[in-house]
């Protein structure tokens, strides 16, 4: 077995050593009915690379792969480019193979990095301080309900009906399992943003802990929070904003300059593939403010013995492999290549790259989305959006967009996918658009849309 | 110098620090005004629709070219211990080589490049894979169910304890404590209290395990589950996990066990064997997918017949040839807790460990296990005499030992750790578990050779040698040969600096 340097003369040796007959010998506190006799009879024998590839390759092959036809998917997951440099300086071992930096004078590679990491977030978020991430979007929006539980000393969140459903639904299962209470407003992708945000303000109350808006919202519209933001703090709540599209904050602006107490994101869009939904990694940045109420690790600066900077992890006080059962949050492994991956895509990017990124984006959904509203049915309900927006079609849109898989082309996501109780919703579709589609595939779209309809 | 009197650049003259160890200022100090990575298409003109929300001012991001970036990680790379370049024998943490296989079909274009809201007719591949992996697992295991989504080990506590405390909803209870012994990884009490759960410690006994009889006193109708790792972070097989497990049940609580030592007897045995009804599995740990300097991980959780049906969405239904998910808490998904993460889990892990488990086999397997406790043996066999190991062999995976030692040396377990380090050795896991003092957790895994072995068991012999010598200026100066030195964490921690700030002025 290639990944076993162990030989059968360097295994007697050991057990001569260790005083016993076999390694059967070693399992002796195994109770004798749980022992195995050998190895299961109902898996396979082992394989070589090429085998193994082989299998792993068919099953690769059954898949459409966003990257072989025209795709036009977003609703929390976007593909964008990741420069070549970026898994090739990833794939270092030194990277890919470390653990947690738990030994600093060893780990300043990795520490550093996280540090670079926290502050590029703190930045694009427009934040004082950022944590060095945590598993994906949905699950930091839990965690920035459960802080702002923490923080308020209540226990009920609001939610706005334009926040991702997936992220809802990890908000209330957290809920009903830790017990708080939840108001979840409907989506209502066809009110206007002002009023949308009116209705927020009139559900708040004495004992409401966060109000959590998302922005480019689900349906991809574009909110100023700021009066939401000055109606929770009046009443001592706190606003945490949600982007599941980070590219978006190259442009917009960011949550912070809203008045934003806690903003998450989903950082998949920057350095991290589709990937069919995992690894992603969660970004989450708040007011110093908060900072000791954080979940997940922290980097820090410091200095070491002779007076060099350098950085650690810090602040373990809150995490629970200090606190226990009196920890923030349970969360012990999180992102941190993820991350890294983030943080080397943005560092390519700098300043001048990301805007035009987003910029790009923006301008490339603004010209699909005027020759989408043209083709007749079709109507865009967006007032504003980023780089995504929703269509209302004629017919039910998971239909078309079946049909369309057939040509091939990935036409979107079909708000009924997530939405399955929502029949008043079923023609929507959301379509996103990148800096990867080029012009000849939104008129392929545009053209093969107008024959299926 | 920065507010808080530390210095914002690196210090010392660049050369003097040795070659592969040059101080690598922060990308935010080397940007300029005009550089950049990327090259991007122009932009077409337009009319912008975001509704007034244009950014005003400047981000912040330094602007960088493309070889700067490629050196500066690279410069902060050399900078990082790592299991390809040493040996890493972290206890509890299962730093096992990651096969590069893994890391090529990972990246294949009809896995890494699909979206998670495709039509279903486009993902069969992946919905396949998906299942393949859970027959493995739930073969391994013995279980008949498997929750794939969850992040992480703690991920996957979590998941676990939310179903058993769903399990006992539907029965009409509520009950409110949960055990966990002393030896837990700090996320059982922690996942125990996030559900709401009191916690209650179990003392160890004499040999490092449960102690039964105090254990079955601590049962009663307000206990819910019992967290329990096996084998235990003490390196120990709980040999009474049967009697645990029939008492758990007549009581009518559930048991939860902590699948982070699942290397130590994966393909020999089957924890359902043994009378859990939920355990997670950190695939980062027993199936090699890396741990990238602090994750992704995965934590798929096997539940048994009973709690499968309130395990969190989403899973993967196979009908005839075809693959569907159950995405939403109506029909089949009735019952479920809900969903713990965006989409459907860590796909890329999956890969990887699948990948993992068909190189190995069974047979591979068989051996994996047997490799890896007959490792921690032959260190435990190997410095026993001169250092103090807790509790009578045969250990596991992992040989603990405690700092008795050390005792009157004026050196201390973090002192030998930090020597180490300049041998060329990642520490183990120091002070933990907790059940014994100044904890040493030595875990080799089954891919490190006797001949690495023999090196560190050298250079231990060595130095507890030293340590009995009085060297103490020897261990207490160390390190002396890593990029760094001793860092001031309480410094960090007190004034604490998150992020780059400009320089004043």
């Amino acid at each position: 077995m290639r990944y076993l340097p162990l030989t059968d003369a360097d295994r007697r040796l050991m057990l001569q050593r260790i005083g016993v007959e076999a390694v059967e010998d070693l399992f002796v506190d195994v109770p004798v009915a749980a022992r195995l006799p050998g190895p299961l009879p109902d898996l396979p024998q082992h394989l070589g690379e090429f085998a193994v590839e082989r299998i792993v390759s068919e099953l690769a092959a059954r898949n459409l792969s966003a990257g072989a036809c025209p795709a036009f998917l977003g609703a929390g997951a976007y593909r964008h480019h990741v420069p070549a440099s970026v898994d090739q300086l990833l794939l270092r071992g030194e990277f890919l193979t470390s653990y947690t930096p738990y030994q600093p004078e060893v780990s300043q590679g990795t520490l550093q990095a996280l540090f670079e990491f926290q502050t590029q977030v703190a930045l694009l978020t427009g934040m004082d301080v950022a944590n060095a991430s945590l598993y994906d979007g949905a699950t930091a929006c839990a965690e920035a309900v459960m802080m702002a539980n923490r923080v308020t000393g209540r226990r009920k969140a609001l939610l706005s009906g334009g926040l991702h459903p997936h992220y809802r639904d990890v908000v209330q299962t957290m809920a009903r399992a830790t017990g708080f209470a939840v108001d979840a407003i409907e989506p209502d992708p066809f009110q206007p943003g002002r009023l949308q945000i009116e209705r927020l303000i009139e559900q708040l109350d004495a004992e409401t802990s966060c109000v959590v808006v998302q922005n480019p919202g689900f349906f991809g519209r574009l909110r100023d929070f700021t009066p939401l933001a000055d109606a929770c703090h009046a009443l001592g709540a706190l606003l945490v904003v949600v982007v599941t599209e980070v590219v978006a904050l190259g442009l917009l602006r960011p949550p912070g300059a809203m008045g934003a107490d806690i903003v998450v994101a989903e950082g998949q869009g920057i350095g991290n593939a589709l990937g069919f939904g995992g690894p992603h990694v969660g970004l989450f940045a708040c007011k110093q403010h908060y900072l000791r109420q954080m979940p997940g690790r922290l980097c820090g600066q410091t200095v070491d013995a002779e007076g060099r900077r350098g950085y650690v992890l810090t602040l373990s006080t809150r995490e629970q492999h200090i606190r226990r059962e009196k920890a923030t949050s349970n969360i012990c492994t999180n992102s941190g290549l993820c991350a890294l991956a983030f943080s080397m895509h943005l560092s390519l990017l700098g300043e001048d790259g990301l805007r035009q990124l987003a910029e790009l984006n923006h301008a490339q959904a603004v010209q699909l989305a005027a020759m989408l509203g043209e083709v007749p049915g079709c109507r865009i309900i967006n007032d504003s959006f980023f780089n995504e927006f929703t269509v209302e079609l004629p017919t039910p849109a998971a239909e078309l967009v079946e049909k369309l898989a057939g040509f091939p082309l990935l036409a979107g996501v079909p708000a009924s996918r997530l939405y399955p109780d929502r029949p008043e919703l079923a023609n929507l579709l959301l379509v996103a658009v990148t800096e990867l589609n080029t012009v000849a595939e939104m008129q392929t779209f545009v053209e093969l849309l107008r024959r299926c309809l | 110098m920065n507010p808080q009197g530390r210095p914002t650049r690196p210090t010392g003259e660049i050369g003097a620090a040795g070659a592969l160890n040059l101080p690598e200022p922060l990308i935010f100090e080397q940007g300029q005004e005009g550089r950049c990575g990327v090259d991007l298409p122009a932009i077409p003109d337009y009319q912008d629709r975001l509704g007034g929300l244009r950014r005003a001012g400047k981000i912040g991001l330094p602007g960088l070219s493309e070889p700067q970036v490629v050196r500066h990680y690279t410069r902060l790379s050399q900078k990082n211990f790592s299991i390809d370049g040493q040996f890493y024998p972290l206890g509890s943490c299962t730093m096992k080589h990651n096969p590069r296989l893994n890391e090529k079909l990972a990246r294949l274009p009809g896995l890494a490049d699909l979206h998670p809201l495709q039509p279903l007719s486009t993902v069969q591949g992946a919905l396949a894979l998906i299942d393949q992996l859970a027959f493995w697992l739930k073969t391994l295991t013995g279980m008949p169910a498997v929750a794939m989504a969850q992040a992480a080990g703690a991920h996957g506590e979590f998941c676990g304890m939310a179903v058993i405390k769903a399990a006992l909803k539907a029965r009409g209870e509520t009950r409110s404590k949960v055990l966990a012994p002393e030896s837990a990884h700090g996320t059982n009490p922690a996942t125990a209290a996030a559900l709401g759960f009191s916690v209650e410690t179990l003392p160890a006994n004499a040999q490092g395990r449960v102690d039964l009889d105090v254990f079955r006193s601590k049962l009663g109708p307000d206990v819910a589950a019992i967290m329990l790792t096996n084998p235990n972070t003490c390196g120990l097989f709980e040999r009474d996990m049967i009697e645990i497990a029939e008492a758990v049940h007549a009581a009518g609580a559930y048991f939860y066990c902590d699948g982070a030592n699942f290397n130590a007897i994966v393909g020999r045995v089957r924890p359902a064997d043994l009378g859990i009804d939920a355990m997670h599995i950190n695939l980062h740990k027993t199936f090699s997918t890396p741990h990238g300097g602090g994750g992704p991980g995965a934590g798929p959780v096997v539940l048994s017949e009973e709690l499968a049906r309130f395990a969190p969405l989403p899973w993967v239904v196979r009908e005839g040839e075809s693959f569907r998910l159950v995405e939403h808490r109506d029909g089949a998904g009735a019952a479920s807790v809900g969903r713990l993460k965006g989409f459907h889990g860590q796909m890329g892990m999956f890969v990887r460990a699948l990948a993992y488990m068909l190189s190995h086999g069974a047979d591979g397997l068989w051996q994996v296990s047997g490799d890896a406790v007959l490792n921690a043996n032959y260190l435990l066999a190997s410095l026993q005499d001169l250092m103090t190991a807790p509790f009578a062999g045969p250990c596991m995976h992992e040989a603990l030992f405690d700092d008795r030692f050390l005792k009157d040396t004026g050196v201390s377990m973090l002192d030998l750790a930090k020597a180490l380090l300049d041998e060329g050795f990642h520490p183990p896991t120091m002070y933990f578990p907790l059940v014994v003092h100044g904890a040493l957790l030595i875990e080799p895994t089954e891919t490190e050779s006797r001949e690495t072995l023999d090196q560190f068991i050298a250079v231990l012999r060595r130095f507890a040698e030293q340590a009995q010598a009085g060297d103490t200026e020897f261990f207490h100066a160390a390190p002396r040969h890593t990029p760094l030195r001793r860092l001031d964490e309480t410094q960090a921690a007190r004034r604490p600096v998150l992020r780059w700030t400009p320089p004043e002025g």
